[in-house]
Formats: structure tokens, sequence, C-alpha cells
């Protein structure tokens, strides 16, 4: 098992976490469809797609340059090759500043790199400031959904963790009364907090600018106020320009939520110079950790992805199963295309590929036309290929040989047809309608556990064609 | 062997096996439909040769569908043709990791359909998407076999878009027996309708079904589950996808769910009878039989 996964994937419905999760992807339905009616959507999609190739294209050239200019505004920037070292270098950071007290921005690349386990190893208090975020620590969760983490909790759930953390009984149905205990909390730790710490939505090379993204003003807060600003960010996180990035600024809350701008965009570019207020220092730790190896595999692509959580919605996998099925950092269709594609198969991560049905609702909703189906099916034949099922490969060149050729083909038909129509007959246990069996010979019994099945006709449509038209 | 029926030979006149007296078709002319162009009027009153691509599934599991398809397309004026040596499209195994596999399968689609002429029909979305984009990329390292799969692909069409957009007819008819009209609610199939965005034809040939009134049902874009063999790796999954589909059937007063799809169709109405639903599965062929199938 490796940092990004926890555990193997479980395909298994719930059907109460189906529920909560049938909301949130209804309000996210109901605002794509606002989306696709108005007019140039699909060109949208397309040139934000031309602007995330651009920068993975051209990564390392970018990359340098950010850091030019980054260093140019006045911060600091610190190279990661792996999660390992961007760990290190934030609590060495916060270290040889004497700072115990952090406050944290929810960031998926801080989660897929372990940052918060580090921190509180270092002794470093850091706390989540997004509410989402903060909940799922609270509960010592992990977040299940790029955008929403907590999105599988109801508002009973949150009410009963809150309630316990605070000494008081509070309301379910008092939303607002949830939101103030978070926020009573959150307001002294910000005050006292000497390190905030943040991702990175976006970050423009051309001026070295940080784009943070977000709906509740935690972000603003958290990296205004304390005298240190860390901000981490994964390198495929890069654009070239302010023309691209004001692109993707209207794209990613458009794909997220169906709005036409998100409820608040910070753009930092440097510390606080003199007489300003803000951070004293700003440090940009720029996390790789395999998304170098990743170019020029068929997976580059995937380095596209602004996490806008459109995916995630979208699938039809995802809305009985939710993001901790997964077992990775990162769920849904683009979770199980980047966690197998970051490790190159190690831990036998493509498996999270068969946590779809192909359906292609994920490619779809894509805000920068990543293939996320066609991604998918070259998971399963890299899996295939690296850790071998030998009764299925058994099983399926036996079944190329045969329907390779019409003979083949055609004398399997009769022998499922109507030689072993006895045997389909014999199992079954009552009596179905016209063709239809309650059971099945394996492997056609794991369709028989929850449906009943059609039996293959004793006179197929070639035979006939053939007995009448000759 | 040359296992392929050649294009040229003319089909036996052969008493419509599976027309009815009153549709027969009797090599009508065809034509054209109004304000559309139909991309096959070669030349008016001609029959258009049409080669069908059956699907496995239709073939061993719901052999009337592609009965269906035939009568459809003979009453619309189509001169039928079933190449003899088609098997399948090869999606199981590409879909489940064997790209080599799949390729074997494909070579026998190639060869069954190269030496034909016009348009390839099936009454199967998906089989077609595959065939129109996973085929090419199959055959990457064949520019041969690539060049030939990619102009299969672009005359293969699934039997709605071929009716609507290709033959130019917005109805052919049907009906559903009964007295008033039976609520239908449609499922898109996956790989027609964002594969090949594929949305509107079956609706089109829907709305001239009689007796057939169709109801919304929200989220009808969602996958019923099926997934080939998604379907029997993660059993509990698909059937939960399935229930969220016939439930909001239902919760739209549905009385029967139409697809084109015989993957999902079996699915969801194998669902439906082990949940003993009162709720019928169709193939949309099955509606547009002039006596109606319902």
């Amino acid at each position: 098992v490796s940092r990004r996964v926890v555990h193997p994937p479980r395909a298994e419905p719930d059907a109460a976490l189906a529920a909560n999760l049938h909301v949130a992807a209804g309000h996210w339905a109901a605002g794509r469809a606002r989306v696709r009616a108005s007019a140039d959507w699909e060109a949208m999609r397309e040139r934000g797609r031309a602007i995330r190739e651009d920068a993975i294209r051209n990564l390392p050239e970018l990359v340098d340059r950010l850091e030019a200019s980054v260093t140019e505004a006045g911060g600091r920037v610190h190279r990661a090759a792996t999660a390992e070292e961007a760990c290190s270098r934030v609590v060495a950071l916060c270290r040889e500043r004497g700072a115990t007290r952090a406050v944290k921005s929810k960031s998926m690349l801080t989660e897929e790199i372990g940052l918060g386990p580090a921190l509180a190893a270092a002794g470093i208090d850091a706390v989540e400031t997004d509410l989402g975020e903060y909940i799922v620590q609270a509960m010592g969760d992990r977040p299940s959904h790029l955008l929403a983490p907590a999105v599988h909790l109801s508002a009973g759930e949150v009410a009963e963790v809150f309630s316990r953390q605070s000494g008081r009984s509070l309301d379910a149905e008092d939303t607002r009364s949830l939101v103030d205990h978070a926020r009573g909390v959150l307001r002294d730790r910000f005050l006292a907090a000497e390190v905030g710490i943040s991702g990175v939505n976006l970050a423009v090379a051309e001026t070295g600018t940080l784009i943070l993204v977000e709906s509740e003003g935690n972000i603003r807060l958290g990296t205004g106020l304390p005298r240190v600003h860390v901000a981490v960010m994964g390198i495929e996180k890069v654009i070239r320009d302010w023309s691209g990035a004001a692109h993707l600024m209207q794209l990613l809350p458009l794909a997220a939520h169906g709005v036409p701008a998100p409820a608040s965009l910070s753009l930092v570019t440097g510390p606080a110079r003199d007489g300003d207020d803000g951070p004293e220092e700003l440090h940009l730790i720029l996390v790789d950790d395999g998304r170098s190896s990743m170019r020029g595999t068929e997976y580059e692509s995937a380095l596209h992805c602004i996490r806008c959580g459109a995916c995630l919605y979208a699938c039809p996998v995802y809305r009985q199963i939710g993001g901790h099925a997964y077992g990775s950092t990162y769920s849904g269709p683009i979770g199980a295309v980047l966690t197998p594609a970051l490790e190159h198969g190690a831990h036998g991560s493509e498996e999270l590929a068969e946590l779809s049905s192909l359906c292609g609702a994920c490619a779809e909703a894509c805000p920068v036309k990543i293939p996320l189906d066609r991604q998918l099916v070259s998971l399963r034949a890299d899996a295939a290929r690296r850790h071998p099922r030998p009764a299925e490969r058994a099983l399926f060149a036996a079944w190329a040989r045969l329907w390779s050729r019409p003979a083949g083909y055609r004398a399997s038909a009769a022998t499922s047809g109507r030689a072993l129509a006895p045997l389909w007959g014999r199992l079954a246990r009552a009596s179905r309608g016209a063709g239809w069996q309650a059971r099945a010979p394996f492997p056609f019994s794991r369709w028989t556990e929850g449906r009943d099945v059609r039996a293959p006709d004793p006179e197929p449509f070639h035979a006939r064609w053939r007995r009448r038209r000759g | 062997m040359r296992e392929s029926r050649s294009p040229k030979r003319p089909l036996p006149q052969i008493p419509g096996f599976l027309i009815s007296a009153q549709t027969a078709c009797k090599q009508a002319t065809f034509a054209p439909a109004r304000g559309k162009r139909a991309a096959f009027s070669v030349a008016l009153g001609r029959p258009v040769r049409v080669s069908l691509f059956v699907t496995c599934l239709v073939d061993l599991l719901q052999p009337g569908v592609g009965e269906r398809t035939v009568a459809l397309l003979e009453r619309l004026g189509c001169d039928v043709d079933f190449p003899a040596g088609q098997t399948c499209c090869g999606q199981p195994a590409h879909n489940s990791g064997y790209p080599a596999e799949a390729r074997r399968v494909a070579e026998r689609f190639l060869d069954a359909f190269g030496p034909t002429e016009g348009p390839i029909v099936a009454p199967f979305g998906s089989c077609v998407h595959m065939v129109r984009h996973a085929h090419p990329r199959l055959f990457a390292d064949d520019p041969r076999r690539a060049a030939m799969a990619a102009a299969l692909g672009e005359r293969t069409y699934d039997l709605a878009t071929f009716v609507v957009e290709q033959l130019g007819r917005d109805a052919v008819g049907g009906r559903c027996p009964g007295a008033g009209e039976t609520p239908v609610a449609y499922h898109h199939e996956c790989h027609m309708l964002r594969g090949l965005g594929s949305a509107e034809p079956p609706l089109t040939l829907l709305r001239g079904v009689e007796g057939c009134r169709l109801v919304e049902t929200e989220r009808s874009d969602l996958c019923c589950g099926f997934g080939g063999t998604f379907a029997l790796k993660l059993p509990d999954l698909s059937v939960a996808m399935a229930d969220e589909k016939l439930d909001r059937a239902r919760a739209a007063g549905a009385e029967a769910i139409v697809s084109t799809d015989a993957g999902c169709l079996m699915h969801l109405e194998g669902r439906a009878r082990r949940r003993c639903l009162d709720l019928r599965v169709h193939h949309l062929v099955d509606l547009l039989e002039p006596e109606g199938r319902l």
C-alpha cells in the first residue's frame, strides 16, 4: 500500500451514502444543465484543453519561468522531487521560525503527500480551515471529494461531531449553529497562527502569481494573517500567462458549480511589500512526486486536470459508492486514472480502473476534455499485462480463437444455445417467462445473484437467416 | 473461404418472412424526407443496399430484434444483406484490457464487412461506437487495416441514426396496443448518447409511435450499470445502478423502458423481473413494428 492508496478499492454500494451524494450531484447536474445550454461551452472546453496542453507540453520551461518570476516578486521557491522532500521542507520552514501553530487551507496535494501527519509528527498543530475539511479532520476521516471533502456526511453526522467537540447539544436542523461553531473555533486559530499553509489552484508563469480559489474566505484569512505563507503546489498547476488564467478561472467554477465566477479569488504575487498588510514571507513548494514521469505516456493529459470535481459528480459509480470506496487520495474517474498513472501501476493501483462502467460521463463532463474513459480502458490493459490473471486471460484467448472464425462462433453459439439448453433449463428454478432464467452457470452466476438472465436463443439470428434466406 | 455474400449479388426475392402483409415492402421506392438531405438517396426510386451488423448479443440472445430490424429496413425501402462471416466487434475483450484478443475479433469484422459497399447498420449503438472509435486505434500499428477500419467506421450506423439522419425519416410508424397511451421512458444507451452523440434519433422515432407517450425521467443520461463485463465483475454495484434507473423510470410514471442496447435491456429487464416490477423493457425496434409489441 502506497501513500496515495490507503486500501484497495471496495465496490460496495451504500444506500445511505448514495442518498447524501445524490443530493450534491443533483445540484451539480442542475448547474451543468445551465452551462451546457449556454452558447459556447464546447468552444470553452476546447480552449481550456489547449491551455492545459500547452502547459504540460512545456512543463520544464514554464516551471523555470515560474520560479524566476516568483523569486523576482520576493518569494522563495523550493523544489521537491518527492512527497517526503516536500513535507520535510515545510516542517523545516516552520521549525526554523519556531512556529508551532499553523492554519491550513484545503489542498488535495497536501492530502496526497501526507503533509498533515508529517506536521503532527513534528509537533506542529495545523488545523484545517475549510469547513468540510475541518469536519473531516475533527472526525479523523479523509476527504471523499476533490472540492467537497465532507460530501459523504449528513448534517446529522456533523452535528454529532460538533456537539461532542463543543460540549453543547447542536441541532442538525440548525445548520447555522454548526457553521457558527466552526467559525468560532477557527477565528481564534487564524489570529494565533504563525504559518499559513495553502495549496495552489493555478500559478501564472509570466508574473509568478498564485491563484487561490475558494468559497468560504478561509484561504484569504489563512494566507493573509499569519507572518509566513507556505504554498504547496504540484508542478502541473503552472500555466503560461494571464490570458490562459482568465479563461481557466471561468471554466473552473462553471464546471464545478455551474456558476460563472468563484465566490472568492485570491491572487498572490510575492509577500507583502513595504507598508502593505500580508505575510512577510512567501514560500512556494513545487512538488513533482511522479508528475514528470507521466509526461510522454498516454496518461499525460490527466495532468491537465484542474480539480473541478465534475467527473466525480457525473460518474454513476461514484454516486453509488462515494469517494472513500476508491481507497486513494484522488477518487472518482480522475482518481482512478491519476493514481495508477502517477505510480505506474505500483501496488496494483490500476485496479481502480475497474470502478467504471465506461459510460463516458466523466470525459463528457471534463472542462479540459481529458479522455478519461479511454484512459480507463488502457489502464485495464496495463493491469492485465503487469498483474496477469491466468484464468481470465485463458478465457479471452479461447474466446478470441473461437470468435475470430465464423465456424468457431457458430459452433459456440450452437453449443451454448442448443446443446447446453438442458443445463440452462436445469439451473432454472422457477419459470421466468420465455427465455428467462433465475440461475446460470459460472461466470454468469455472478449476473444472476441480483438479476434474471436471458438464456441463449435455441435458434440465433444467423441460423434463422440462413434457414429462411439461404 | 470468403464468407461474405458478394454485395453485388441481388438478394433473392423472398416473400418477407419478417414483414407483415399490410406493410410488405414491395421493394418500395426510396423517398427522401422533406427538407432533409438523405445521404443514401443515390438514385431516387432505387432501394438502398444495407449490410446488417446484427451484433453478437442480438444474434445469440434476442434474434427477434435482428428480425425486426430487417423488417423495418425493408419496409423503408432498403435491400438488406447479412454478411455471413460476422461475429462480434470485440468490445468485451477490449474493455477488459485484452486488446490483442479484441483485435483478432475486430479483424473478423474487417474481413466480413470489408467487401461490402454502402451503409452498415446495427441495432446496437455500443457496437457501432466500438467499430467507429476503437477499431482504428486497435490497428494503430497496421496502416492498411487502420485505414480499412476507419473507412468501415465511417459507414457504420446505429439503426435509429441511420433511419433518421441517413434515410431522412422522421417517423416510421409503430403502435403501442391497448386503450389510451402507454407512458414510456427512454433509456439513453451511454455509447450512443456520448460516444456517437446520438441523443435525438431514437426519440424522434419514438415520438412517431402511436399510443406511446414519452415521459421525462430525471437524469436519463445516467448509466444503467450494465457496462459489459462490469456487470459480472461488480454485480452489486451494477445492480444498484440498475435500481436507480428503474426507480427513476417508475417515479416518472413509466410503464415501459425503451432503449437500443441489448445489454442494457437484458440488465434492466433481468433486474425488473427479479424485483417483480410491473415495468416492461423493450428494444426501440419492437415499438416500430406496425402491429406494436407492447
